[in-house]
């Protein structure tokens, strides 16, 4: 038994100039944040108003940076792959090696589906679901600050297997046997395995919170047919998160089992079942793709009635159609394998069943364009997205209902057919979506719009960008291309994988675009500086100052119909000189920053690398911290501070509301 | 006609008669039921793994079966440990209830001493089955068994330390309205492990034996 169990200085990959290449610039590029950030002394900035804070504002926007910088990385991994393909044609074999370029398309995967999307939904839904349920934070706060602690630990553990040692090469969903022991010896899986293990239990705390706070803590008034349905959308993807992430955290700890003690649960040997790990994965793969877009429709239903100055089209629909996908999400995960061996009987309920769900999403379609339909569009930067979901969705849509009929899907199984559909909807959906909410709840979380050009710059090269990258991917599917090869011989492949390249160096553009985008807005801020109610919208949180307090409402806003801030403006004669009442304001309890979300993040990375190196007293040093972190916060004296009235009467008269609800 | 009364009076008061208009639940409230979605959780994973269980029950490898290990006279003093367990956290619950202390320490004795001999009793079937050259990794189905099983009693394991934590907060901070609260996941918590011990029993060692 040695000290450092497997780890020895053979794990960091110095003979590949391209790892370290990579690797080196990643430190570099910390250690730059980290000089700036002690030769600035913000530490104690970051330490009292970031990195302790249980505000769901601020965990909102931490999580949404952690995606913007995952996404940074994902799309590094892409343009790899893109510009393998694009020369490993006929006899040669491109620049990347089979192990890395393995290694990349896992990572991709992993990094787009746990790292970037899900933390950038999760950011917005953190941001906007207290404000727009009108109350002062989520249900746990500290919890909330754990789940984002947790989330980042995973990313944290994901980055550093590019240093030391590898990644899986066994693509992001890791099936077995390929990822047992036996052919995959190396720690790769295990960096996967932790990693999502551990933010796993992050993202079930935030569904347990999500759930709890949006069905227990609403405004007085707010019954469930008054809420917006972005709070719909965040309930519906919760309730999927709780009964979803469960499943996959056992899934795992079963090949775990397999790998650390020799269990047989999907081994060829001892009598495992390879397929059982495949069908519990989609048990829980299918409900996260709908626990990503269903946030993701919530914020196109807020941004098409803002911006079309209409209430939303159908909102029992849209709320019905809504619930319906989130039941039907669970039962139709056996379409992501028809060529299991199943019995025609079987295939046939899969593919109905997911054919079914085609109705409400169709649903949700319609009501969008009723929704504009006579209405007065501002072509803001958020609609502009809005729009190009629309058109690209019902394409990637289509394409899905094709593959949901089990002979043709046979066809196209594991081709780039399949790589070009999920990307449709993902990147046409759930990418969409995001940056359609950043843009929109960007001027209500710091206070200053982002620059309109750059923003409509990004919008355009995204979406020819995906067109060119990703319509050439079902030609490819429909000539038999499989997905992950590292090279191929078929030479007529190459134009459309070298047009592929061309669409993801568009993408570049954009992705550039939103760069300059923040920085230009942050330059010019003074600039664009906004009140309450930049947008004309019609929601709650819509009513507080922009960025709001800690408090986020001095006096919880009296909820009496659907879009209640709309109504109110609507009533209120002449909102811009009527005068503000003077109201009686009572002192708030907020909830006191704590350092048990650092700390549990901190042991939670110790034990994760600790249990991927085999290094057994270091992981007991892990879990003992974790514990103690936990029991330190049970036995703290105070749990809540308290702000006075005055200055929240301050600062209500330094942000005068426009309309008081 | 009482009812009625009482309507109009709450009429009268200002009081919403609608529950989902009422504005956020106290914290009582809340906390129990984020325990309760929790609990929903934990029993979704436990569904997984009977799940694995089922599908993997019959595949032996040629080691030994359900029918030859499973020993129904410790399976049977095992739930009657894990149910009077429940029983004397009841019993806690109503000293907490009525602010207790030395009735609230008694009956947690008893708790934490009935789920003691029921972990220690898996252990000695556990140990048992090892040396009888049935250990996990024998076969997949030995595999599920000691998975499944070994999840609950795990679960208890982090019950037993949770109680004894909940009795120094008792001892250092008293009942006060967080402690109380915890007591009440706590509670929550050790009853559900009952739950899942029913369906345990029932679809690992009843119906095991029986094949």
């Amino acid at each position: 038994m040695t000290l450092l169990g497997k780890l020895s200085w053979s794990a960091i990959p110095f003979d590949q100039p391209i790892v370290m290449g990579a690797t080196a610039m990643m430190v570099l590029v910390i250690v730059f944040v980290l000089g700036w950030v002690t030769l600035k002394g913000y530490w104690p900035y970051l330490w009292k108003e970031w990195i302790t804070s249980v505000d769901h504002k601020r965990i909102g926007v931490m999580y949404i940076i952690l995606a913007l910088i995952m996404l940074l990385r994902g799309f590094s991994d892409a343009i790899m792959m893109r510009a393998q393909q694009a020369v490993a044609a006929g006899g040669a074999q491109g620049y990347l090696p089979p192990e890395h370029f393995d290694q990349i398309f896992s990572a991709h995967g992993t990094i787009m589906i746990f790292f970037m999307a899900m933390p950038f939904v999760i950011g917005l839904m953190n941001f906007v679901v207290p404000l727009q349920l009108g109350v002062r934070d989520m249900a746990f706060p500290t919890l909330n600050s754990v789940a984002l602690g947790l989330t980042a630990s995973g990313i944290l553990l994901t980055n550093i297997s590019l240093a030391v040692g590898e990644f899986a090469k066994t693509g992001w969903v890791a099936y077995p046997p390929l990822s047992e022991l036996q052919f995959s010896p190396g720690v790769g899986v295990d960096y996967y395995l932790w990693a999502l293990q551990i933010s796993g239990v992050g993202t079930l705390m935030t569904g347990i919170n999500f759930v709890t706070t949006i069905l227990k803590t609403r405004a007085p008034g707010m019954s469930y047919m008054r809420m917006p349905v972005f709070c719909w959308t965040a309930l519906a993807s919760n309730l999927l998160i709780v009964a979803a992430f469960p499943v996959l955290t056992a899934t795992f700890a079963m090949l775990l089992l397999d790998r650390y003690l020799g269990f047989h649960f999907f081994t060829t040997d001892g009598q495992g079942n390879a397929m059982m790990y495949v069908n519990l994965f989609w048990v829980w793969g299918h409900p996260e793709v709908y626990i990503l877009i269903l946030p993701a429709f919530g914020v196109f239903s807020e941004v098409v009635s803002t911006f079309s100055g209409k209430p939303l089209f159908g909102y029992r629909s849209m709320v019905a159609a809504t619930m319906v996908i989130c039941v039907l999400s669970f039962i139709v995960w056996l379409h992501h394998f028809f060529t299991m061996g199943a019995s025609a009987n079987v295939n046939g309920f899969f593919g109905v069943m997911t054919m079914i769900i085609a109705v409400p999403t169709g649903v949700k379609v319609f009501n969008w364009l009723f929704t504009m339909y006579g209405g007065r569009i501002r072509f803001t930067v958020p609609i502009l997205w809005s729009l190009g979901f629309m058109v690209t969705f019902v394409i990637g849509g289509m394409t899905g209902v094709l593959m949901a009929v089990p002979p043709a899907d046979f066809q196209v199984h594991n081709s780039l057919f399949l790589v070009a559909h999920f990307h449709n909807v993902i990147i046409g959906g759930v990418v969409f979506g995001v940056l359609a909410g950043y843009n929109y709840w960007f001027p209500k979380a710091f206070g200053f719009k982002l620059d309109e050009r750059w923003g409509v710059a990004s919008f355009w090269c995204w979406l020819i960008g995906f067109y060119l990258a990703f319509m050439p991917l079902y030609v490819l599917g429909l000539m038999g291309m499989t997905r992950r090869m590292q090279h191929y011989d078929v030479v007529s492949w190459q134009p459309w994988l070298l047009a592929a390249a061309a669409g993801v160096v568009v993408i570049l553009a954009g992705i550039a675009c939103q760069v300059i985008q923040l920085v230009v807005s942050i330059r010019d801020r003074e600039n664009l500086r906004v009140s309450a109610d930049p947008w004309n919208a019609r929601t709650l949180e819509w009513t507080t100052a922009s960025p709001p307090p800690p408090w986020n409402f001095a006096v919880l806003p009296q909820v009496a119909e659907i879009d209640a801030y709309w109504e109110k403006k609507q009533r209120a004669p002449d909102h811009q000189t009527s005068p503000v009442q003077e109201r009686e304001y009572a002192a708030i309890e907020v909830p006191k920053n704590s350092a048990a979300g650092f700390s549990t993040a901190f042991f939670a990375v110790i034990s994760g690398f600790a249990l991927i190196w085999h290094i057994w007293w270091m992981a007991g040093i892990g879990v003992l911290g974790i514990f103690l972190t936990m029991l330190v916060f049970a036995f703290r004296e105070e749990e809540e501070i308290e702000v006075p009235a005055e200055q929240i009467a301050a600062f209500d008269r330094a942000h005068p509301a426009e309309v008081v609800v | 006609m009482n009812v009625n009364v009482a309507l109009e009076e709450d009429v009268r008061q200002g009081a919403r008669t609608i529950a989902s208009e009422a504005g956020p639940a106290p914290k009582r409230i809340v906390v129990g039921y984020g325990f309760w979605i929790f609990l929903l959780s934990d029993i979704v994973m436990f569904a997984a793994l009977f799940a694995a269980y089922a599908v993997l029950a019959h595949a032996t490898a040629g080691g030994p079966s359900g029918a030859q290990l499973f020993n129904q006279v410790s399976v049977a003093i095992e739930t009657a440990c894990l149910l009077a367990s429940s029983y004397t956290c009841g019993l806690m619950s109503l000293a907490i209830g009525s602010q207790r202390r030395l009735r609230t320490y008694v009956a947690a004795v008893f708790t934490f001493v009935l789920g003691a001999a029921f972990l220690t009793l898996e252990l000695r079937e556990f140990a048992g089955m090892i040396a009888a050259g049935a250990p996990p990794q024998r076969s997949a189905f030995l595999s599920a068994f000691f998975t499944l099983v070994g999840c609950h009693g795990l679960h208890v394991t982090v019950g037993l330390i949770w109680l004894v934590v909940m009795m120094l907060q008792i001892a250092v901070k008293g009942f006060r309205p967080t402690v109380e609260r915890r007591l009440l996941c706590f509670s929550l918590f050790w009853h559900a492990l009952d739950i899942i011990w029913v369906w345990l029993f029932t679809v690992v060692y009843l119906m095991g034996v029986q094949s």
